[in-house]
């Protein structure tokens, strides 16, 4: 479903993203980690049209990225890592306005959206304002969101990050019954291995933009002699800290978590 | 449809953002206040009629300009924060999205010169002519796409606020300054005159100027005619950069 052959790219002299090749079957789910830094959501802004490569190839559904942007679109949903809701718009405003630019006919349009809010325990708050939500609920309705056009691929960018045990749980939850229903293959990020243990199928470590193992969980473990995947991920990557270098998206987040704490 | 939806989506937010509204007004009507009472009995001595009258289509065209830039400036933030990445995933030509945005963000930039337009009248404007209102309205449109798309330009190629401060104070201040919003243009100092020509609010004051009151500097066709060129070329200039936005 998703093919990567010796995927590059590079900011000036900076590899970002150096060399990668992968390959994540239909159906499956598909744990992508690494630390900060390490390349990952470049990657993902790759599969998804919104960053040219360097070099190398892609393959979504057997199509090309940069030829057939417009049909790989249709084929994707994504939940970014940072939020992308309309929040003056309600829940349903949302879903309705997704539903138009994937051009999903009108009447599966309202079928699937009340399925999907109710599935992520939303209907009920179908009519509020996306800012009046919590954090998790806004999640969970950007994922339903993403579902909203039976996507073949869901890419997830840490889609947990902030997020209370209880709340993630039933993400998950959630996600693997669509993705068992409706057999979706999704292709996540996150930082809690446990998460990635749980739900992944297969796993792969990307560190200085190099995919440095992939496997199952266990084969992880057993192939660095560890028995957490914690201990293998560190094992893989090493402990020192990264540093990233801040772009114009970093200073705007903390302007927007400064933003955020001021309204409380 | 997708356009519309899009242009459905700023009207919603418009309205429901009430607070964003009220306070847009302030600066305009003070300076309606401020300026056109204080320098109104200036004005009369020096032989050039009722200030207000002369200012209120400035005060306008004033409106237009910076909620048309602001709306079209919001896209960095909404690049990051907000709707925007959904749109440029999805499976809509960039252009789509560009149009129903600047349509939107041009609507709305419209209806707070209409407000403005409409507190200038309980202040003592007297728009007069059959046209007065029709082509007031045609030249607040022109006024409205055209900064919305020039706000945009500019969003496309900045990656955060830093530059806005620059932008404020080296673009969107002196157009609206050296316009002929606040004083005629007649018998201005060489180097002035050259800048006021070049403005491309100039021609929207004067626009709105000369079809609510009558009076004109440059000429109602001329002004139609350089905002319609301008309003079409940052249009394309807008949907060029728009559509090489990497996220």
């Amino acid at each position: 479903m998703i093919h990567i052959a010796n995927l590059v790219k590079k900011y000036g002299e900076v590899s970002a993203v150096n060399d990668i090749s992968l390959d994540v079957q239909a159906g499956e789910i598909f744990a992508f980690l690494g630390p900060n830094g390490a390349g990952k959501t470049t990657t993902i802004k790759m599969l998804t049209t919104l960053l040219k490569p360097t070099s190398g190839s892609i393959r979504i559904d057997g199509l090309d990225p940069i030829t057939r942007s417009t049909d790989v679109r249709r084929r994707f949903g994504i939940v970014f890592q940072d939020p992308s809701l309309d929040q003056e718009l309600t829940a349903y405003e949302n879903m309705e306005l997704h539903g138009v630019l994937y051009s999903v006919p009108r009447l599966a349009r309202h079928q699937r959206t009340e399925h999907l809010l109710k599935l992520f325990e939303l209907w009920d708050r179908k009519d509020d304002p996306v800012k009046n939500f919590s954090g998790g609920m806004k999640r969970r309705l950007e994922i339903a969101r993403g579902f909203l056009h039976t996507p073949k691929i869901l890419f997830l960018d840490e889609p947990t990050l902030g997020l209370d045990p209880q709340t993630r749980n039933q993400l998950w939850t959630q996600v693997k019954a669509l993705n068992e229903q409706e057999g979706v293959t999704v292709f996540l990020t996150t930082h809690y291995m446990e998460e990635a243990e749980r739900v992944a199928q297969r796993i792969g470590i990307i560190d200085h933009g190099r995919i440095v193992a992939q496997g199952t969980a266990a084969e992880l473990k057993q192939h660095t002699g560890t028995d957490s995947l914690e201990q293998a991920f560190l094992k893989l990557t090493g402990t020192s800290i990264r540093s990233e270098m801040a772009t114009g998206a970093d200073a705007m987040r903390a302007m927007a978590a400064m933003w955020q704490r001021g309204r409380r | 449809m997708v356009i519309y939806m899009l242009w459905l989506r700023q009207i919603k937010r418009y309205f429901r953002s009430r607070s964003r509204i009220v306070g847009s007004l302030g600066q305009p009507l003070l300076f309606l206040v401020a300026l056109g009472f204080g320098f109104g009995p200036v004005f009369q001595r020096a032989g050039q009629g009722n200030y207000i009258q002369f200012l209120a289509p400035g005060v306008i065209a004033m409106t237009v300009l910076f909620s048309g830039i602001f709306n079209g400036i919001e896209l960095i933030w909404d690049r990051q924060f907000g709707f925007l990445k959904e749109t440029l995933v999805a499976p809509v030509p960039r252009l789509t999205i560009m149009i129903g945005r600047t349509l939107g963000g041009a609507t709305t930039s419209m209806m707070q010169g209409v407000i403005v337009a409409v507190a200038c009248i309980i202040v003592g404007f007297r728009p007069s002519g059959a046209m007065a209102i029709a082509g007031g309205l045609v030249f607040m449109v022109l006024i409205a796409v055209m900064f919305t798309a020039l706000g945009t330009a500019i969003a496309s190629v900045l990656s955060d606020f830093q530059g806005f401060q620059m932008i404020m104070n080296f673009l969107v201040m002196p157009i609206f300054f050296l316009s002929g919003a606040l004083f005629p243009l007649t018998g201005l100092p060489r180097a002035l005159d050259l800048i006021a020509r070049i403005d491309p609010l100039s021609y929207g004051v004067d626009g709105l100027r000369s079809s609510m009151t009558g009076v004109s500097h440059f000429g109602l066709p001329t002004d139609f005619a350089v905002l319609l060129v301008l309003t079409v070329a940052l249009l394309v200039v807008g949907s060029r950069l728009f559509s090489r936005i990497q996220v």
